[in-house]
């Protein structure tokens, strides 16, 4: 039977809240610290399924020694963040460049796929089928 | 017949290119590959008449069992003779008909040979394969060269009807090969499962059969694709394509006519579509769309008679079906040369024409006799046995069956006199139309497809001969005793007397159409498929809207709620569920973790409240220390050196490039619903991730690898099994996770030093703010570059101390990479440790690129280390050994002795340099954004680095 330790548990619980919280933030900048704090929230969560702490898994070794396999992953892991992280903040800093803040706005152009009804009843032409159709019956038009 | 199919491919793809330089040659050239088939299948008769089935089989996925194979017994000789033979002809009459048109001949050629492969194919998934090429092939030879609305509309409601029947085929085929056991078709209909499943399977492939043969209501894209030329309609539609859902129906028959719904379903659905369709027909007065309501009238008769099962309609079936190809095909050709030599082909624009091209005129009877079901022709054959087929059905419904089969073919007698007359009939108060004359070739496939109906029908033990192997194979029911044989004449039987009688008052419906008209004005008019068609079209595509609309908002926080929802509700719901067993609890291992773990939650929570940039990001750094202590207590010194290295670097730049952003964060604050919203979600996400976290913990099983990692560590070279994973068990991934860092290194870089054209924003804390002391300016040169600097820039406690520690920390970046193998250490903490060497050199010099001898960036040295490691693992390849494979080396060093070390040693210096590099990189571009306007960027721009 493995065994649990509680206060590692509460504080990978405790990152991964703190992580979501911060990624659910419209601040690109807080966005990146969550991400920084979900990196190690899993790095945590994977050495801590690698069972209870033993010594370092240098061979030979004595007495029980550490399972080397989540830590080779969380290594790579850590690793990881460290690219993705300087690759936010460097679109963080584009984005104060640009516009002057690192607002995650909401893509309008994603919400106006949904209505493209309304502005083609609003507005004609209307959708590629039927304005191909239009332009090949007056002759001439081209496949689109 | 693999060969046979790659040279149908091969040609296809060569004829376009010829058909520039010979216009007639190339289409003549294309017939060739179908006259082969024809020729193969001529010499493969007496075999396949003694009951043999050469099979080829070419294996193309072995360990998933894909195998092509390909199988020719009577039903598939039946189909190669039809579908290789009326493609040679209509290729031939394509010569005169396209005068050129590669494009045409190359997708007709293609289309013959996909044709070849799908009726001989023996697996579930070569005819998937081909039976979805043909509606591709289709769509192309339909759509043209898509300048016309009107094609292109037809081509796609082809393509979407068949391909629509086409998926769920797909999905019932995979069901029948897995309930069945084998993917061969022949093995299936030898040994058909009768199981729940397979009923689920068999309605799905009929689902298929019926878009693709155009039934009921999937017939609209028949009538449509008309739009096609006449070559193209009387191969495709007439002869081939069209055929694919009745030979997968008469292949399906022998194993399941007597399996649930099979007979009452395709014989109702079938019989219904041969009736509405000779309706429809008769209603036509373009002789193409006449001739295509005729087709899918037909297509269900046929469907019809090979799904009742029995021996007599299998027989009929494979009758009809050859009697079809032959005058269906005959007539196409000759409405496409009538409109060819008129301009026109309208009924109520002919006339006169009997009389002008009589040798036409005078196929066309013929083949439309064999339309009607006259003697001594094969339609009459076909119609004689059907007859005689469900007068002896072994099923109650089967008057049902004959009065409609008489009805139909009754409307069918019908529409071919009207077909005749339209065509060319002297009509009253119309000039006679003034022809020009079809050339040889336009003509003699017409003639020869002619003859076929005359020579198959007067020679009628050869037709029966050539359909028997189908219908005397084991599966068919065996309704009639004696068996019924293939003849013109039976005596004076009931199946004449209905022939005659529905001939008869067919052609008498013709001659009474004009006092009838009035009355057939107030019957109901059949349902239309097309408008059925766009109306489905229509609804799916303000259904895809009305999904957008409620589902893409465009929000980013919006999508991860639901996102995080989805994680709690589905993984964390299957928790709650299964209530995996819980581990031993304890509340800490070492007492150490806690002050620890407290610690690092008082940095979350702080994180949450802090509105400040720059105080979130130490915050941030305080957790990643803490954290990397926590796994030092957990016993992995290797992780915590690297997240100790990884988050100094991470502060580090984070600081150096928030130093010019604003304080606050932006938006300052936000909405205070949604901030409740968020704290929920987030903390139900992170409470359920905490309990996968004990559950995990208390299911892991396979302790068995880190113990073998543990126990064979030694063999790669390396003591510490950190490194001996990272270099060797899992390499690869360490190579893929490389160059992922050095991607992430390339762009961080190309955005940071990208230049903004508009001047920065306001409130960035430019350097300069914080004045220096004059006497903070060193006078000694401690280190070259920052020699260079302005004085209020330089400090005198920091370039001693970087001039001293330079070297040392380089040489304890180099220790750690050769330690690594025996201690915590390793490329990954070297490199980064090298790394923070280079920053360090850049806050007292401000020069990126000082360290680096000239000519060398940072982009080589990364890039440098990328190939040093892909090397290492490619080189023992040219040893013979893996890739990847590592192998100890010893060398006698005098004054050191032996050193023995690993091969994989060099696949660590990769990474060192690699990780290095890319910590270079950053600085480099970090160092451009900047010196936007700063002194020490120009200063570097203009001076190599050195």
């Amino acid at each position: 039977m493995t065994t649990l330790d509680l206060a590692m548990a509460v504080t990978v619980g405790g990152l991964f809240a703190t992580g979501f919280f911060l990624l659910l933030d419209r601040a690109l900048m807080r966005v990146l610290l969550g991400v920084l704090l979900l990196g190690h929230a899993a790095n945590l969560l994977l050495l801590l399924s690698g069972g209870a702490p033993g010594r370092a898994p240098l061979v030979p070794g004595h007495g029980r020694l550490a399972d080397p396999l989540p830590q080779a992953m969380a290594l790579t892991a850590i690793v990881i963040t460290f690219g993705v992280t300087t690759l936010l903040l460097a679109l963080v800093h584009r984005a104060w460049q640009l516009d002057g803040h690192d607002e995650v706005r909401d893509d309008l152009e994603d919400r106006r796929i949904g209505t493209v009804h309304d502005r083609e009843d609003a507005a004609p032409p209307a959708g590629p089928g039927e304005a191909a159709g239009r332009t090949g019956q007056g002759g001439g038009g081209r496949a689109p | 017949m693999p060969a046979l199919l790659a040279a149908h491919l091969l040609v296809a793809a060569l004829v376009p290119g010829l058909a520039r330089r010979l216009p007639r040659g190339a289409w003549y050239l294309a017939a060739l590959p179908p006259l082969a088939a024809v020729a193969w299948a001529a010499a493969q008769v007496p075999l396949v008449l003694r009951g043999g089935a050469p099979r080829e089989a070419v294996t193309w996925a072995g360990t998933l069992h894909l195998v092509f194979a390909a199988r020719l017994d009577g039903l598939s000789l039946l189909m190669v003779f039809l579908v290789s033979g009326v493609g040679a002809l209509v290729l031939i009459h394509g010569a005169g008909y396209f005068h050129g048109g590669g494009r045409e001949a190359g997708l007709l050629l293609a289309f013959a040979g996909v044709m070849f492969g799908l009726v001989t194919a023996d697996d579930l998934i070569a005819l998937y394969v081909f039976w979805e090429l043909t509606s591709v092939i289709s769509f192309l030879l339909i759509a043209g060269d898509g300048r016309e609305a009107e094609r292109r509309r037809a081509a796609q409601q082809a393509l979407l009807t068949t391909v629509a029947g086409g998926l769920p085929m797909l999905f019932g085929l995979v069901l029948l090969a897995a309930e069945s056991g084998t993917p061969s078709l022949s093995g299936l209909v030898a040994d058909p499962p009768h199981t729940g499943p397979a009923l689920v399977a068999l309605l799905l492939v009929l689902l298929g059969a019926f878009t693709k043969s155009a039934q009921g209501p999937f017939a609209a894209w028949l009538p449509a694709a008309m739009v096609a030329p006449a070559p193209v309609s009387a191969y495709l539609h007439a002869a081939a394509m069209v055929k694919g859902g009745v030979y997968l129906v008469a292949r399906l028959a022998p194993g399941f006519a007597g399996f649930g719904p099979w007979r009452p379903l395709v014989v109702s659905a079938g019989l219904l579509t041969f009736v509405l369709g000779a309706w429809q027909a008769l209603r036509q007065t373009d002789l193409k769309l006449l001739l295509a309501h005729g087709t899918v009238s037909e297509l269900g008769l046929l469907l019809a008679l090979f799904g009742t099962g029995t021996r007599t309609t299998g027989l009929a079936g494979e009758e009809m079906t050859l009697a079809h190809a032959a005058f269906k095909s005959s007539l196409f050709l000759t409405v496409g040369a009538l409109e060819h030599a008129t301009g026109t082909r309208d009924a109520r624009r002919l006339s006169g024409l009997g009389r002008r091209l009589p040798w036409l005129c005078a196929t066309a009877v013929v083949s439309t006799a064999s339309m009607a079901g006259l003697p001594p022709l094969i339609g009459y054959l076909g119609k004689e046995a059907a007859y005689d087929g469900y007068a002896h059905a072994p099923f109650s419904w089967r008057g049902w069956a004959l009065a409609a089969l008489t009805l139909g073919s009754l409307l069918t007698a019908a529409y071919s006199a009207r077909f005749l007359w339209g065509a060319f009939a002297r009509k009253p108060g119309l000039a006679d139309s003034s022809p020009a004359r079809p050339g040889a070739d336009a003509l003699g496939p017409i003639w020869l497809l002619t003859a076929v109906s005359l020579v198959f029908g007067i020679g009628y033990p050869l037709t029966g001969g050539l359909a028997g192997p189908y219908a005397d194979a084991p599966g068919l029911v065996a309704d009639a005793h004696p068996p019924y044989r293939t003849a013109l004449w039976h005596g004076l039987s009931g199946p004449l007397l209905l022939s005659a009688a529905a001939v008869v008052l067919g052609i008498a419906l013709h001659l009474a159409r004009r006092p009838l008209a009035g009355a057939a004005g107030r019957l109901p008019v059949p349902p239309e498929g097309r408008r059925g068609y766009e109306l489905s079209v229509r609804g799916v595509q303000a259904a895809a809207v009305w999904l957008t609309r409620h589902t893409q908002v465009g929000s980013l926080p919006a999508y991860l709620t639901v996102l995080l929802l989805t994680v709690v509700l589905v993984p964390g719901g299957s928790l709650l569920v299964h209530r995996p067993p819980l581990p031993h609890v304890v509340p800490w291992h070492s007492p150490v973790e806690l002050p620890l773990a407290l610690l690092v939650l008082a940095c979350c929570a702080a994180l949450v409240v802090i509105r400040h940039r720059l105080t979130a990001v130490l915050f941030a750094g305080a957790a990643g220390y803490a954290v990397g202590a926590l796994f030092l207590v957990q016993g992995a010194p290797d992780l915590a050196l690297t997240q100790f290295l990884v988050e100094t670097l991470t502060v580090v730049i984070v600081v150096l490039v928030l130093r010019r952003l604003p304080a606050g964060f932006t938006p300052e604050r936000p909405h205070g619903t949604f901030v409740a919203l968020r704290a929920c979600v987030a903390v139900l996400a992170g409470a359920c991730v905490a309990c996968l976290a004990v559950s995990a913990t208390a299911v892991r099983q396979s302790l068995a690898l880190s113990r073998t990692v543990l126990e064979r560590a030694g063999e790669t070279g390396s003591h510490n099994a950190v490194t001996a994973l990272l270099l060797d068990f899992r390499a690869l991934d360490t190579l893929g996770e490389i160059s992922v860092l050095l991607g992430t290194a390339i762009a961080a870089g190309a955005l940071l030093a990208h230049r903004s054209r508009r001047p920065p924003g306001a409130g960035a804390g430019e350097a300069g703010v914080f004045r220096a002391a004059e006497w903070d300016v060193p006078r000694e040169r401690w280190l070259p570059e920052a020699d260079l600097l302005p004085g209020a820039e330089r400090s005198l406690l920091l370039e001693p101390v970087v001039r001293l520690l330079f070297p040392a920390v380089l040489l304890l970046s180099c220790h750690l990479l050769f330690a690594g193998h025996y201690r915590p250490g390793g490329g990954f903490a070297g490199g980064l440790v090298a790394g923070q060497a280079c920053f360090l050199r850049y806050l007292a010099g401000r020069r990126a690129g000082a360290v680096l001898p000239a000519g060398v960036t940072p982009r080589v040295l990364a890039g440098g280390g990328l190939a040093l490691a892909a090397a290492v693992a490619l080189a023992p390849l040219a040893f013979g050994a893996p890739p990847l494979a590592a192998t100890e080396l010893h060398l006698r060093l005098p004054p050191l002795g032996t050193v023995s070390f690993a091969t994989n040693l060099f696949f660590d210096i990769g990474v060192y340099l690699l990780v290095a590099g890319v910590c270079l990189t950053l600085l480099c571009a970090l160092d451009r954004a900047e010196g936007a306007g700063g002194a020490a960027a120009r200063l570097q721009d203009r001076e190599p680095a050195g």
